[in-house]
């Protein structure tokens, strides 16, 4: 099934993507995993917060399959998790490039219409002025 | 894109989108060409090789519209239909908005605003979805691209989106 527009993954699916995304803590433990896999301890260093609390927001990830963690008894590390935020990217990337090209014709249409109201406004205004 | 800094589009909630864009026109026209049929397929999602060739709108509480697109090259199609729960000529519209091909279950309720300033008109549209329990089985695999690459674009995109949520 090809779809176009913003119409090829499911907004439901993605629902506990954009949820886990909203945080700014949770999208920067994201950032902070794309250049490479880490440790609860090592993901906490660059915040001002206890690991339980980072250990909150690695729960709402892992609950989003943004991320996994191996079972390395002792570091436990997390890992990224490409597929989501993929589609959770593509989703949007479409939904904005839809509207955005739309938009670019719609800019086009009201400049028209400006000027055709102008246009129409002129004599009206010459006969005021008699 | 010469225009392409000036949308946003946000993710305000699990199950909406908003999408904010200013128009260098006042707000009766930028309203008139989003309920007007000779207007919208000017405009609304025709570009590249797609029309909007089908196009009904009954503008008043309970009127229905409905929107259908094809694209030229390959005869693809794309439908869809929805009914006005609000209306405020020039000001809001709040409307029920679903696919032909619905690949997402219930409908979604779409609102959009229109506010004036200073001859500029910003137009806010806001989806949202009553999916709670959708079915990964139509989903399509095969998702390609980087990894990086895809969530650099959607860090980007949500940096802007933060930034501009509470303007």
């Amino acid at each position: 099934m090809e779809l176009y527009g913003y119409g090829t993954i499911i907004p439901a699916r993605l629902d506990a993507t954009f949820s886990a995304l909203a945080d700014p803590t949770r999208r920067a433990i994201l950032a902070r995993l794309a250049s490479g896999d880490a440790s609860v301890a090592e993901l906490a260093k660059p915040f001002a917060m206890s690991q339980p609390a980072i250990s909150k927001h690695l729960k709402v990830l892992e609950r989003a399959g943004l991320i996994s963690h191996s079972l390395d008894a002792q570091r436990r590390p997390r890992r990224l998790e490409a597929m989501p935020l993929a589609e959770a990217t593509e989703w949007l990337e479409r939904y904005r490039e839809f509207w955005e090209k739309s938009f670019l014709r719609l800019d086009d249409l009201l400049e028209e219409l400006k000027a055709k109201e102008k246009k129409s406004a002129r004599p009206k205004k010459r006969g005021n002025r008699k | 894109m010469k225009h392409s800094g000036n949308l946003t589009v946000t993710t305000p909630s699990d199950r909406e989108i908003a999408m904010a864009r200013v128009f260098d026109a006042p707000r009766r026209l930028v309203f008139d060409a989003y309920t007007t049929c000779e207007y919208l397929k000017r405009w609304l999602g025709a570009f590249d090789t797609w029309s909007l060739d089908e196009c009904s709108i009954d503008l008043r509480i309970g009127g229905a519209y409905r929107w259908h697109w094809t694209q030229a090259t390959d005869g693809m199609v794309l439908g869809m239909r929805g009914v006005y729960l609000e209306l405020t000529i020039g000001e809001r519209i709040v409307c029920t908005e679903l696919f032909d091909d619905a690949w997402y279950e219930g409908e979604a309720i779409c609102t959009i605003t229109f506010v004036e300033s200073g001859g500029k008109t910003t137009l806010t549209q806001t989806v949202r979805y009553a999916t709670k329990e959708a079915r990964d089985g139509v989903l399509e695999s095969g998702m390609t691209g980087g990894v990086t690459a895809s969530f650099d674009a959607l860090a980007e995109l949500l940096a802007s989106s933060s930034t501009n949520t509470n303007t």
